[in-house]
């Protein structure tokens, strides 16, 4: 199906299943401990041996020699893998550093060798004595040290480098307010629960991998790539995955070498990434440096703006792609946005949960604050008067939805703004400097093709197979309620199958594309479904209502069941998009409401009250939808107030490796959140009239509470992590 | 190797196993009880949460041999997808997870966390140590740290113990 033209009213406009706060499908599975993850599956293959990595102990340089005698002869030891004994290996589309290093070192713990035996307890003893002689070389690890041979990026899924519109220098240096100030972020890891893990199995050449990855199609085609077998001998398994957040968007080195430990041992092989690998061996959220520029009239209209970030990766890699909500967000003539890359020789950099919004808004709304101020504005009023129909750089082209401004005033309502004192470090309750913040949220709704296939058979079930995968944020369910609404049957006849590269190419999950575009997907499988009854039954399919298990047209009906007959209908079609995302930019927008409270002596930071109002097209599942919102905020205040890949610039490592030395939001760190939902529906978008929500709730969340921080102490922090040494010298006396 | 016998989910096991092996490790590769997760081997994410002798413990930290006779409930032994524990069903009911993968340890600490405040045991958040712990949002939110879930399920998870608990709690300040 293409989706050419906006979507009239269609069959899930009846909104008997969609739309409803359903539990998810498969939450008996995931709370009895039953959901079987990657590398669990005792049941698909006998004989499982057990892979252990080896992690390069240098950021780069090359292997002199590797000493394997001591681990070959240990006990239980079946198989060694190198790059030395490996094979030819190629590199996957989506990766920067090989997955299997040697004798070049691109990284730290880039994987250098995968030791295997019949023993977990034996795979690592072994693994222990393979002694690696290295020649180490000189790296850049500082970004800010690298910043100045930072050179234009390429295009990339952002965009280009850079963008102008208008004279941005004539406006900035004429303009009556003047704002330029510069704002860092960090590097940050997924940190996933689940770490990399794989079961690899060899039948002759043909390979099936049971795998935790959010991007069946891309993995399967790296995998046959890196391993130079042809895609159609791959097979990838991956029904549960114990979250991603854009970590597990790649064939990465667990998956890669379970195939070749499997192949060198003779023996279905599972490899699972230590957890302080997660941090050095897989991708992370490339560290920025971000410099705002805004010039306003005095009655606060924005005539300047400009954005600019730099960051870092290895060579061949990416930019973190930071300025590119600057260019959509707030209106004004003359503007201009820049990204430098720079070479960093530390792990490779690419997406995480909003790349480019997450950290790009995590500055952008702090300076938006910051004008305000100048301005003696209130916040919330600054970004009204900047709000825009229309693509800023481009204004022809109009939004297909834009309830910012709705967004920020439904919030400022609930959350009771107007008792906040816009003046910092004015309010007290007993020990507690208490603050209050705001920022927009702003992120891209992405169209991305996908495939189902329905099978319907002569007992009016119905089942849906589609490569999408669903990493904790409701696929099945919201697949399961697609059908039942298209179908006209209840939510307990239709089962969903996911994660297997033996069905159609879904868009997978990443950019917050995936709810709204496996839906669609499965939407036009269904319709073809749909047509196939109808015209097995002779019905007129134009006049044909599904509901309640049967198909009436006029005054015949029959089940859905006997339509099916023996042999069952199967139908398969394919989401596809015209121009609707060029002829209109397509965005979700919402607002971010925190309440903190910081310690008068020792700034010790305490989230009080969070609110997030998003309008973000119609919500297929309230409840399901309103777990991403509430999981976003919270990696948000994550980022804004503890996490931190340290950088050994010396060594050219993260230093903090592991879950104690990471710091993440737990129970203690996040008090009761509350996420509201615009009602709106947007028919630019797709048949489902929805949009992205899963990354809406990080993107702005960690500048409103830095706002409160500032509005509770009068300490204004411009590089996250805020962290209460960057709090206590300056706080106010305690009077 | 050594032999040893453990109680779990009131089945007496055998096995024989290589000293080295976790707690973990037996429940989940020599039992395939898999219910109970593995997210970082180092006792820091809370993942492996198991009720030993009827109080809750990181299964990774722990080496099998050191537990001859001990009693272990895992997520298993709560319940099932058709006989959910009261605990596994408020999860379900209020969302309280995403990916799924720290849920089963989420669920057997909030199971023994009402224990251990019906028995009287102070937190780092209880004001007087000596008078019994009250069942609060924050004393709630103090005792399940342990538990990290990075899809931030937090403040559904809360409501679903809170539940459970049949109580109102009162919001703590910071």
């Amino acid at each position: 199906m293409k989706f050419e033209h906006p979507a009239k009213l269609n069959p899930i406009d009846d909104l008997k299943v969609i739309g409803q706060p359903t539990d998810r499908i498969d939450g008996p599975l995931k709370t009895t401990g039953t959901a079987p993850y990657a590398y669990e599956r005792h049941d698909v293959v006998a004989n499982q041996a057990y892979g252990y990595v080896v992690g390069a102990a240098i950021a780069k340089g090359r292997i002199a020699s590797i000493d394997l005698n001591d681990a070959k002869a240990a006990p239980g030891v079946l198989a060694i893998v190198t790059a030395e004994n490996a094979g030819k290996l190629g590199k996957g589309n989506f990766n920067t550093a090989k997955l299997l290093g040697g004798p070049i070192v691109e990284h730290y713990h880039q994987a250098i060798a995968l030791v295997v035996a019949d023993t977990f307890e034996q795979a690592r003893a072994a693994a222990a004595l393979v002694r690696v002689n290295y020649t180490p070389a000189n790296g850049a690890y500082d970004l800010a040290a690298a910043k100045n041979s930072a050179i234009k990026s390429e295009p990339s899924f952002g965009g280009p480098a850079d963008t102008a519109t208008g004279n941005f220098a004539k406006a900035f240096a004429g303009a009556p307010i003047k704002f330029d100030e510069t704002y860092t972020t960090p590097d940050h890891s997924h940190a996933m629960m689940e770490p990399h893990a794989s079961i690899a199995a060899w039948e002759g050449n043909k390979l099936t991998l049971w795998t935790s990855n959010q991007m069946i199609d891309w993995g399967t085609s790296d995998l046959a790539l890196t391993l130079g077998i042809a895609k159609k001998n791959v097979r990838l398994i991956s029904p549960f995955i114990g979250g991603g957040f854009g970590g597990k968007l790649f064939l990465r080195s667990d998956a890669l070498l379970a195939a070749l430990g499997a192949r060198a041992a003779k023996r279905p092989v599972k490899v699972a990434l230590p957890r302080p690998f997660i941090f050095n061996n897989t991708t992370h959220r490339p560290a920025t440096i971000q410099r705002i520029r805004i010039g306003a009239t005095a009655d606060g209209k924005i005539t300047a703006i400009a954005h600019e970030s730099w960051s870092g990766d290895l060579p061949s890699g990416g930019p973190e792609i930071a300025v590119t909500q600057t260019r959509l967000l707030y209106a004004g003539a003359n503007r201009m946005t820049a990204m430098r890359l720079a070479t960093l020789d530390l792990p490779e950099g690419n997406a995480m949960r909003a790349p480019g919004e997450a950290p790009g808004m995590m500055a952008l709304e702090i300076a938006i604050d910051e004008v305000a101020e100048k301005l003696n504005l209130d916040p919330i009023e600054f970004r009204l008067l900047n709000d825009t129909d229309v693509d800023p750089e481009h204004p022809k082209r109009r939004f297909s939805q834009r309830n910012l401004a709705e967004c920020l005033r439904l919030g400022a309502d609930r959350f009771g703004w107007n008792k906040r004192n816009p003046l910092p470090a004015k309010t007290r309750d007993g020990r507690w400097l208490i603050g209050v913040g705001v920022a927009a949220a702003f992120r891209n709704n992405l169209l991305v093709p996908s495939a189902a296939r329905v099978r319907l058979d002569n007992r009016g079930m119905v089942t849906v197979e589609t490569d999408m995968t669903d990493i904790g944020t409701g696929s099945y369910t919201i697949i399961a309620q697609t059908v039942a609404e298209m179908m006209g049957v209840p939510l307990e006849n239709v089962v969903v199958r996911l994660g297997d590269s033996a069905f159609p190419v879904s868009c997978g999950s990443g950019g917050q594309f995936g709810a709204n575009n496996s839906t669609s997907g499965v939407y036009a499988a269904c319709v073809k479904l749909r047509e196939a009854v109808a015209q097995k039954l002779g019905f007129n399919s134009a006049d044909a209502i599904f509901a309640e298990g049967q198909v009436r047209a006029g005054n015949r009906s029959a089940t859905l069941a006997e339509a099916a007959g023996a042999n069952g209908l199967v139908a398969e079609d394919t989401i596809e998009y015209g121009d609707l995302d060029k002829t209109y930019q397509q965005s979700t927008f919402g607002a971010h409401f925190v309440e903190v409270a910081v310690d008068a002596a020792t700034a010790e930071i305490r989230l009080r009250r969070m609110l997030s109002v998003c309008a973000a097209g119609r919500i297929l599942n309230p409840k399901s939808a309103r777990s991403q919102v509430i999981g976003a905020m919270t990696m948000g205040a994550g980022a804004a107030l503890m996490e931190e890949l340290v950088v050994d610039k010396r060594r050219g490592f993260f230093v903090n490796h592991d879950l104690a030395g990471y710091e993440v939001p737990v129970h203690a760190d996040i008090p009761h959140q509350d996420v509201i939902f615009l009602d709106e529906i947007d028919p630019i978008s797709s048949p489902m009239k929805a949009k992205g929500v899963g990354e809406l709730g990080i993107c702005g969340v960690g500048a409103a509470v830095a706002n409160a921080i500032y509005n509770a102490t009068g300490v204004r922090v411009r590089s996250y992590p805020i962290t209460l040494d960057k709090l206590i010298d300056r706080l106010p006396d305690i009077g | 190797m050594t032999t040893v016998t453990l109680v779990v989910n009131e089945k007496a096991r055998t096995l024989e196993l290589d000293t080295r092996t976790t707690l973990l490790d037996a429940l989940r590769e020599h039992l395939h009880l898999t219910g109970t997760k593995k997210g970082c081997d180092h006792g820091q994410c809370g993942a492996c949460t198991v009720i030993l002798n009827g109080r809750r413990i990181n299964s990774c930290m722990s080496l099998a041999v050191m537990h001859e006779g001990d009693r272990i409930t895992t997520i298993e032994g709560l319940g099932s997808p058709d006989h959910l524990h009261p605990m596994q069903a408020a999860f379900v009911k209020h969302d309280g997870y995403q990916c799924g993968y720290c849920t089963p340890g989420q669920i057997c600490s909030a199971v023994a966390v009402l224990d251990e405040i019906k028995a009287g045991v102070p937190s780092h958040v209880s004001d007087d140590l000596n008078a019994r712990p009250q069942l609060t949002d924050g004393e709630l939110r103090e005792r399940m740290s342990g538990n990290i879930c990075r899809c931030g399920a937090y403040s559904n998870i809360v409501d679903a113990i809170i539940e459970v608990a049949g109580v109102q709690v009162s919001g703590a300040k910071a």
